[in-house]
C-alpha cells in the first residue's frame, strides 16, 4: 500500500495530465456552449504540455541555460520537451483565436453560444 | 555537395509558406489569385522534377534542414512515393484554383479574397509538409496549420451556415489533433526520439525484447484514431458533408481531393518509418482499419444514395471512397498499401473533377444544387457534363479509368489474404453497386432534356474548359491505363519507406 502511494506521488503529473486530457477531450466533444467547448479543447492541450514538461523535468537539476559556464549537460533538465511545449503553446493560442472569432460570428448573428441553438436556428434559415 | 534535385521539398514548402505570408501586402484579390496559381504550377513542375530524378534511379533521401544533424536538427525525406504526392498536390491545386476561379470571385466578398489564397497557400505548404516532413513534431504542427487553413476556405464564404460547418469541423478536427499530439508525446516518452528512423531503431529494439508492447499499440491507435478523425474515416466523418457541401466549389475540390489525403499520406509514412508495417499489423491496427473501411464504404455510400443536394452527395460518396483506402491498408498485404496509394491518387483527380463539373453544371440553373433540378445542364456546358460523366463512371468502376484500376487492384490484393476476402468482396460489390446506384442517374439526369426549364446563359471559363477539366479527366484515364505501372512504382516506393 505503501509502495503503490509512493508511485501515486511519483507520478502525480501524469494522472493529473490524463485526467486533465479526459475531462478536456468530453468538454471539446460533448458541450453545446462553444465558449466551453475552446475551454474544454484548451484543458486538453495543457494537459498534454503538463505531461510532455513532467516528462522532461529531471529532479534536482536546472532549467537548460548555461549558467556560470557549465557546459555538463548532466547538471540541466531535458531541453526537448520545454521546446515541444512552447511550439504546441504557440498552435493552441492560433487556433483558440480562429476558434473564438467564429463563435464571435454566430454570437454577433444570433446572440446565443448554445451549439445547438445556432444549428437549429441555421436549418430554420434554411428551409 | 548536395545534389541540387535535394532541395525541392524545402523549396516547395518554403515557397508556398512565403507567398501565403506575402499576399496580405498585394493589392487586390486577383493579384494574389495570380500568384497563387503561380505558386502551385511551380511546385508541379518542381515536383515533376524530383519524379524525374527520383523514380528511374528509385532513390530516397533524407535532407537536414540548416545542416543541424539528428537528433537536434529537423529533416524531411523524400522518395518517388513523395515526389508523386507533391506533383499531384501542386497540380490539382493549380487545376481546382484555375476551374473554380467564377465561383470563388463570385462566392468570397472581395475584401477577404486575398486572406482566401492566403490559406491556400498555407494549407499547400502543410500538405507538402506532411508529406515530406521526417520528424514527427512537424508532422502535427502542419497538420495544425493545414486544419486552420481548411476550416478558414470553408468558412470564406461567410454565410452563418458555413460558420455554422467550419465550427463543428473545427471542433471534430481539434478532437483529431489532440489524439494525434499525445500519440506523439507518448512515443516520444517511450523512445526519447522524434525523428521517423531514430524512433524506429527504438520500437524495434522494444519489440524484439517484448516491452512496453500495451503502450506501442496505444500510441500506434492514438495516431490512427487521430488521423481518421481527420480524414473522415467512418464513424469519424460526421463533419465533412457539412463542410464540403457548403464551401465554394474550389475549396470543396481541395478539401475533398487533397487535404483528406494529405493526412492519410502521413499515417502510411509513419507506419512504414515509424513502427515498421509488419509491428502495425501484429499490434492488430489493420484490423480495426479493416472493419471501419468496410463500415464507410457502406454508410458513404447509402448516404450519398439518399443526398439530393449534389455536393453534399459528392462529400459523402468521398466517405465511401476514404473508406476504400483504409480497407486496402487493412488488408494485411502489401499490395493492399500500394492499391490504396493507387487509390488516393484516382481519388485525388476525380473528386476535384466532380466538384468542378458540378460547380458549372449548377450555374446553369442560378446555382441550383438539387440533383434532380439539374436537368438537362450538360446541353448548356457539355465540357462540364463530359467531365462529370467521365468522373462519375470513374467512380462507379468503368474499364480504363481510375476507379477501375483502383478497384481492380484492391480486389486483387483481397485474394491474397483469405481471411479478409469474403468482407471485402462483398462490401465493394455492395459498394460498387451503390456508387452505379447514386451517380448514373445523375448522369442520365444532366443529358436529359428539359422542355420546361430555364436555364441561364453561362459565362465561359477557359481556365475550367481549356484546362482544368481536360487535365483532371486525363488524369483519371492515364490512372486508369497505367494502373499496373502505377502500382509497380507505388510498390517500390513504400518498399524504400
Amino acid at each position: 500500500m505503501k509502495q503503490f502511494i509512493v508511485e501515486l506521488i511519483n507520478d502525480r503529473f501524469m494522472i493529473a495530465a490524463v485526467l486533465l486530457f479526459g475531462l478536456g477531450f468530453m468538454n471539446l466533444l460533448l458541450q453545446k456552449n462553444l465558449i466551453k467547448k475552446i475551454i474544454g479543447f484548451n484543458v486538453m492541450d495543457s494537459s498534454i504540455f503538463l505531461f510532455l514538461a513532467s516528462q522532461g523535468y529531471i529532479n534536482g537539476r536546472i532549467a537548460p541555460i548555461i549558467t556560470n559556464g557549465v557546459f555538463d549537460a548532466e547538471v540541466y533538465i531535458n531541453p526537448i520537451p520545454s521546446g515541444l511545449v512552447l511550439t504546441g503553446i504557440v498552435v493552441s493560442v492560433s487556433v483558440t483565436a480562429f476558434f473564438l472569432a467564429l463563435t464571435v460570428r454566430l454570437y454577433g448573428i444570433y446572440k446565443t453560444v448554445d451549439f445547438d441553438e445556432i444549428m437549429l436556428l441555421i436549418n430554420k434559415e434554411a428551409e | 555537395m548536395l545534389p541540387y534535385y535535394y532541395n525541392i521539398p524545402a523549396v516547395s514548402i518554403l515557397l508556398c509558406m512565403i507567398s501565403g505570408i506575402s499576399i496580405p501586402l498585394l493589392s487586390s484579390g486577383r493579384r494574389a489569385y495570380r500568384l497563387t496559381l503561380f505558386v502551385s504550377a511551380t511546385v508541379t513542375l518542381l515536383s515533376a522534377l524530383l519524379m524525374y530524378k527520383v523514380i528511374p534511379l528509385n532513390e530516397y533521401f533524407t535532407y537536414m534542414m540548416g545542416h543541424f544533424p539528428a537528433p537536434w536538427g529537423n529533416e524531411l525525406s523524400a522518395g518517388p512515393l513523395e515526389a508523386m504526392m507533391g506533383f499531384i498536390f501542386g497540380l490539382v491545386m493549380f487545376l481546382s484554383l484555375l476551374g473554380g476561379s467564377m465561383t470563388l470571385f463570385h462566392d468570397i466578398l472581395p475584401g477577404k479574397q486575398k486572406f482566401y489564397f492566403t490559406m491556400m497557400n498555407m494549407l499547400m505548404a502543410a500538405l507538402l509538409a506532411m508529406t515530406y516532413t521526417n520528424d514527427l513534431f512537424t508532422g502535427y504542427v502542419f497538420i495544425e496549420i493545414s486544419t486552420i487553413a481548411a476550416c478558414a476556405i470553408v468558412v470564406a464564404r461567410d454565410t452563418p451556415k458555413t460558420i455554422g460547418s467550419t465550427i463543428r469541423y473545427l471542433a471534430i478536427s481539434l478532437l483529431g489533433s489532440g489524439l494525434f499530439l499525445i500519440g506523439v508525446v507518448l512515443l516520444y516518452c517511450i523512445t526519447g526520439h522524434l525523428l521517423m528512423p531514430n524512433i524506429q531503431t527504438q520500437v524495434l529494439r522494444l519489440v524484439s525484447t517484448g516491452l512496453y508492447t500495451v503502450p506501442l499499440t496505444v500510441v500506434a491507435g492514438l495516431l490512427f484514431v487521430g488521423i481518421a478523425i481527420k480524414s473522415a474515416l467512418f464513424p469519424f466523418g460526421a463533419w465533412l458533408p457539412m463542410a464540403h457541401g457548403g464551401a465554394t466549389t474550389t475549396s470543396s475540390a481541395v478539401l475533398s481531393g487533397l487535404v483528406l489525403k494529405g493526412y492519410i499520406v502521413m499515417l502510411i509514412k509513419i507506419f512504414y518509418r515509424v513502427f515498421t508495417i509488419d509491428v502495425i499489423r501484429d499490434l492488430n491496427v489493420t484490423n480495426i482499419m479493416f472493419a471501419c473501411g468496410l463500415a464507410g464504404m457502406i454508410y458513404g455510400s447509402i448516404e450519398a444514395f439518399r443526398e439530393e443536394h449534389i455536393k453534399r452527395m459528392l462529400a459523402h460518396s468521398s466517405m465511401a471512397q476514404i473508406g476504400y483506402i483504409f480497407m486496402g491498408i487493412g488488408l494485411d498485404v502489401n499490395l493492399g498499401v500500394a492499391a490504396a496509394f493507387l487509390q488516393i491518387m484516382v481519388h485525388a483527380f476525380v473528386k476535384p473533377l466532380l466538384f468542378l463539373c458540378a460547380g458549372r453544371l449548377s450555374e446553369v440553373y442560378d446555382h441550383e444544387k438539387s440533383s434532380y433540378r439539374l436537368r438537362g445542364s450538360a446541353h448548356k456546358d457539355w465540357v462540364a457534363g463530359i467531365g462529370f460523366t467521365i468522373g462519375a463512371m470513374s467512380m462507379v468502376g468503368i474499364p480504363l479509368l481510375g476507379g477501375f484500376a483502383a478497384k481492380f487492384y484492391l480486389v486483387t490484393s483481397a485474394m491474397m489474404n483469405p481471411a479478409k476476402l469474403w468482407p471485402a468482396l462483398i462490401t465493394l460489390m455492395i459498394s460498387a453497386v451503390m456508387n452505379a446506384l447514386y451517380y448514373m442517374p445523375e448522369v442520365i439526369a444532366i443529358w436529359t432534356r428539359c422542355e420546361l426549364c430555364t436555364p441561364n446563359p453561362v459565362e465561359s471559363n477557359l481556365g475550367f474548359d481549356l484546362i482544368s477539366a481536360p487535365l483532371l479527366a486525363s488524369g483519371v484515364i492515364f490512372l486508369g491505363l497505367n494502373g499496373y505501372t502505377m502500382i509497380q512504382v507505388i510498390q517500390r516506393g513504400l518498399a524504400l519507406l
